[in-house]
């Protein structure tokens, strides 16, 4: 039964995951808007939100929750939350104005994308809202 | 949690970047030190940026590697009538470009109230998250 509410979740969980890891990237990349010869790196949402969605539907592949195993009996965890380890190696963004220092950090770009992913990033706070106050009346039958 | 970094990030930028207002505030006021500690004129000083790596993988906070002397050629100035005038009457004057100075402060503060909002709006994200299931 909690596996299942679980699984209900899981989708937003993830995507909040993937949003909050860009948001770091593209925070790093306004860190580095003055450092020479710095690339500006971003992920793909898309591929990135694929490769978690399917590290989630083979938890087995690898030892998700953390914990060494010490005997051939230990199980791997059937949980699916924690399996997602990141994407992989974030992409370098093209460089639309070259500057001298050769740092490729376009301020507008990263402003531009900083906003548009918080933005998505709360809305994705909002359907799981959303999704949870369905359950909560579900439960309750009200 | 990613989120958390953020703030590491941005704080180590906003640090990087007060100290090249540091910088920026020695060199204005330094402009015209014909003389120092060690009886030479004030040579500019500028800060070198460097990525460090955080603590999670592909992502760089920032930090002052080094602060270097400008090596360009001093002004000189002619004033036959200062105490440290050579015998043609030329004074050797610190190499601060004062225009350039103006435009790295201008350039410092903007930079460290792009890394205050960032800051800003993870902590708003981060609030945000604090009320799911509210």
């Amino acid at each position: 039964m909690l596996n299942k509410l679980d699984a209900a979740f899981s989708f937003h969980e993830t995507a909040l995951r993937v949003r909050s890891q860009r948001q770091e990237l593209i925070a790093g990349n306004i860190a580095n808007a003055d450092t020479p010869n710095y690339k500006a790196r971003d992920i793909d949402f898309k591929t990135a939100m694929t490769q978690a969605m399917a590290a989630q539907a083979q938890p087995s592949k690898q030892n998700i929750s953390g914990l060494d195993k010490t005997a051939t009996g230990h199980m791997n965890g059937m949980g699916g939350g924690n399996s997602y380890a990141g994407p992989n190696e974030p992409l370098f963004r093209p460089i639309i104005q070259g500057s001298v220092d050769g740092n490729s950090v376009d301020m507008d770009v990263e402003r531009n994308q900083f906003v548009d992913n918080g933005l998505r990033y709360e809305a994705s706070i909002n359907m799981i809202n959303g999704q949870i106050k369905k359950m909560l009346s579900a439960i309750q039958g009200q | 949690m990613s989120l958390f970094n953020v703030f590491n990030i941005s704080g180590s930028a906003m640090s990087a970047q007060s100290q090249r207002l540091n910088a920026v505030a020695s060199n204005l006021a330094n402009a015209d030190s014909a003389t120092s500690a060690n009886g030479t004129p004030y040579k500019s000083k500028q800060v070198v940026f460097s990525a460090v790596p955080s603590n999670s993988p592909a992502v760089s906070g920032v930090k002052v590697k080094q602060v270097i002397e400008d090596q360009s050629p001093a002004k000189v100035l002619y004033d036959p009538k200062h105490p440290l005038a050579d015998d043609k009457g030329y004074v050797t004057m610190p190499n601060v470009n004062v225009t350039e100075e103006m435009v790295n402060m201008i350039s410092a503060s903007r930079a460290y109230q792009n890394n205050v909002e960032t800051m800003n709006a993870a902590k708003a994200m981060l609030m945000k998250t604090l009320t799911i299931g509210q």
